[in-house]
């Protein structure tokens, strides 16, 4: 259980980092594109009122965050892509508090699934990429657990490289393409 | 000469199938030579006699493709020939010999019920003899594929090996659809790359593409249902069975020499391990038995081992088990990263994904003497497949936003690229018949 403790004080430290700045370093391409058009207009975190879950939010549903928080550029769950690094599937410091929200929201609502979309850059052979891509996705699924976030609620789907989100061969492309995205269902 | 007889009879009726399929056809792939041997064998291939008859096939056209692609040999232009035999009673050694030809191929194509019968020779020129003669009967539908069969017996009298013209190659393309997202296809085309058939579009990745020993079916992985899973998949019919969906990977199916039997990763257990499915109790066996990643399976012809990568010894490496069970052993120990090991046909070395430093390229280590040849210039080359001769490694490489296929010798000595409309083309997987 010591381990449940120390994600715990990271998990507070980060809520409040979050807070702070919301404009880390971020704003990578295809996921700024895809989420920007459907949040526009929303406004601030909605609290737990706002959590109206279509998925059938359990008992006191909703906690800080809600579904809207998803597609507000203001509200820490509007981030939903984790970078690795290269052959890694360790999740670095700065993104511990991205994964962080999302566990809050999800602890808080238990109908709510998501799929952590587990990415590779291109070099290399494609099938040992889905394996690395895989061992991200469990990486975050394995923080969001200790995070009280139920199993059940987590599905990791390992696409290797054959979704980069940057199309080019240099660093910066398979930096961007190294990966760990939230899906979530109409998000 | 009965037993090709038979055999082209057996394909016919495939090809007869293969004419219903509900499939499109897709773009063609051109192939080029980049490298060839420094001297390649000149050799005339004299268009075949056709008795008046309009056929649909330039066979000595695609005889001569066949023998200049392989980079072994120079075919003639037909236009600077002085004759033009087509019976062994025409022809002259001396206008040969003049023309500075090695070897000639003369012959005829007569309609027969339901087809063709085709007749050739061959001939060393130098010696002024014949060295083998054929009769094949061929279904009309299948004439293209008897002259790629005819260059591949020219190609074993005059190097002592198999041909493999007479073979086809799977892979995977991925372009954008007129809807505007992207769509991915496996498709299977002629060795040559003619006459591509789409098996399965999707518009969720498709991967890994595999043959069974037989040539009949093929096993791939798809995300068809946003998640991975197995399918099989008759060519012939189209017909196609779901074979894996767990929780977690379903990847990288190779098919056992006895057809019985998939290997397969999955990471149902929590981690990538590499399995053996058998195909009719379901049955699986877990082979790699490690909590590092393990995958990419490959049997030996034999079926007695298979070759996986696993990084358990902290970077991706080839490691070889028995198919039965039991302890793994390490194969690679030159460069930081070897994956994706195929077995060659005689089972005596392996082609993988060599990497390390400035890229990834394709390699071949002996098994026997354990020295590595790196065959390819990288810098992102991978998905190894030998011929069945395994006179040639076919293998997948990107510049730009393209991707093209390429082939080389095991030698390293001759290069094809073959490159396709559809401009993203991977995975390549050489059919073994």
């Amino acid at each position: 259980m010591k381990p449940m403790k120390i994600f715990l004080g990271v998990f507070l430290a980060s809520v409040v980092l979050a807070g702070c700045s919301s404009t880390g370093k971020k704003g990578e391409g295809e996921e700024g594109a895809a989420a920007g058009a459907a949040g526009a207009g929303t406004s601030g975190y909605s609290g737990g009122a706002g959590g109206g879950l279509s998925g059938g939010a359990g008992a006191g549903g909703g906690g800080r965050y809600g579904v809207a928080d998803l597609d507000n550029p203001q509200s820490p769950l509007y981030k939903k892509v984790v970078y690795f690094q290269y052959d890694s599937s360790e999740v670095a410091p700065e993104y511990v508090a991205v994964v962080a929200a999302h566990a809050e929201f999800l602890a808080a609502n238990p109908g709510q699934h998501v799929t952590l979309e587990g990415h590779a850059d291109e070099r290399g052979s494609r099938e040992y990429n889905v394996a690395l891509g895989e061992g991200r996705g469990k990486s975050v699924a394995n923080m969001l657990k200790l995070q009280g976030v139920s199993d059940a609620q987590i599905q990791v789907v390992s696409y290797g490289e054959e979704k980069p989100a940057c199309m080019g061969h240099d660093d910066s492309c398979w930096q961007q393409n190294r990966r760990v995205e939230f899906a979530y269902p109409g998000h | 000469m009965e037993k090709i007889v038979r055999t082209w009879i057996a394909a016919g009726a495939l090809a007869l199938i293969g004419a219903m399929w509900p499939l499109h056809a897709g773009a063609e792939l051109k192939i080029e030579i980049t490298q060839g041997v420094e001297r390649a064998s000149p050799i005339a291939i004299a268009p075949f006699g056709a008795q008046g008859a309009q056929l649909p096939v330039d066979v000595a056209d695609v005889i001569s493709a066949d023998l200049n692609r392989s980079g072994r040999f120079k075919a003639m232009d037909p236009d600077s020939m002085m004759s033009r035999p087509e019976t062994p009673d025409q022809v002259r050694f001396k206008d040969w010999q003049l023309l500075g030809q090695d070897h000639l191929v003369i012959g005829q194509v007569r309609p027969a019920a339901g087809g063709y019968t085709v007749e050739f020779h061959l001939y060393d020129v130098l010696r002024g003899g014949e060295m083998v003669s054929y009769t094949i009967d061929s279904p009309a539908a299948d004439l293209r594929r008897t002259a790629h069969r005819i260059a591949d017996i020219v190609y074993q009298q005059l190097t002592g090996m198999p041909g493999a013209f007479a073979t086809r190659i799977a892979y995977v393309t991925s372009a954008m659809g007129e809807n505007g997202k992207r769509q991915y296809k496996v498709q299977v085309a002629d060795a040559d790359g003619f006459g591509p058939q789409t098996i399965v579009t999707s518009p969720e990745p498709l991967m890994s593409p595999s043959w069974s020993a037989d040539g009949n079916k093929l096993a791939y992985v798809s995300f068809e249902n946003k998640t991975s899973a197995i399918y099989t998949q008759t060519l012939a019919t189209g017909q196609r069975q779901l074979v894996s969906s767990l929780p977690g990977i379903n990847g990288a199916p190779a098919w056992a020499p006895d057809g019985s039997r998939l290997a397969v990763t999955l990471s149902k257990d929590g981690n990538a391990e590499v399995y053996v499915l058998n195909l009719q109790s379901k049955a699986l066996l877990n082979v790699s038995n490690n909590r590092a990643i393990d995958t990419e399976p490959n049997w030996s012809p034999d079926g007695s081992s298979i070759v996986f990568t696993s990084d358990r010894g902290g970077k991706p490496q080839l490691y070889l088990a028995p198919a039965s069970g039991g302890a793994a052993q390490r194969v690679t120990y030159e460069g930081e990263y070897n994956a994706r090991g195929v077995f060659a046909p005689d089972g005596k070395s392996l082609a993988m994904v060599h990497g390390g430093g400035g890229g990834f390229r394709i390699a071949v280590l002996d098994l026997a003497s354990k020295s590595l040849r790196v065959l390819t210039k990288g810098p992102l080359d991978e998905s190894p497949s030998f011929a069945s001769n395994g006179s040639m490694i076919m293998y997948a490489s990107k510049v730009g936003s393209e991707g093209y296929l390429n082939a080389v010798s095991v030698d390293g000595s001759v290069q094809q690229r073959l490159s396709s409309e559809t401009r993203d083309v991977r995975e390549p997987a050489w059919s073994p018949l």
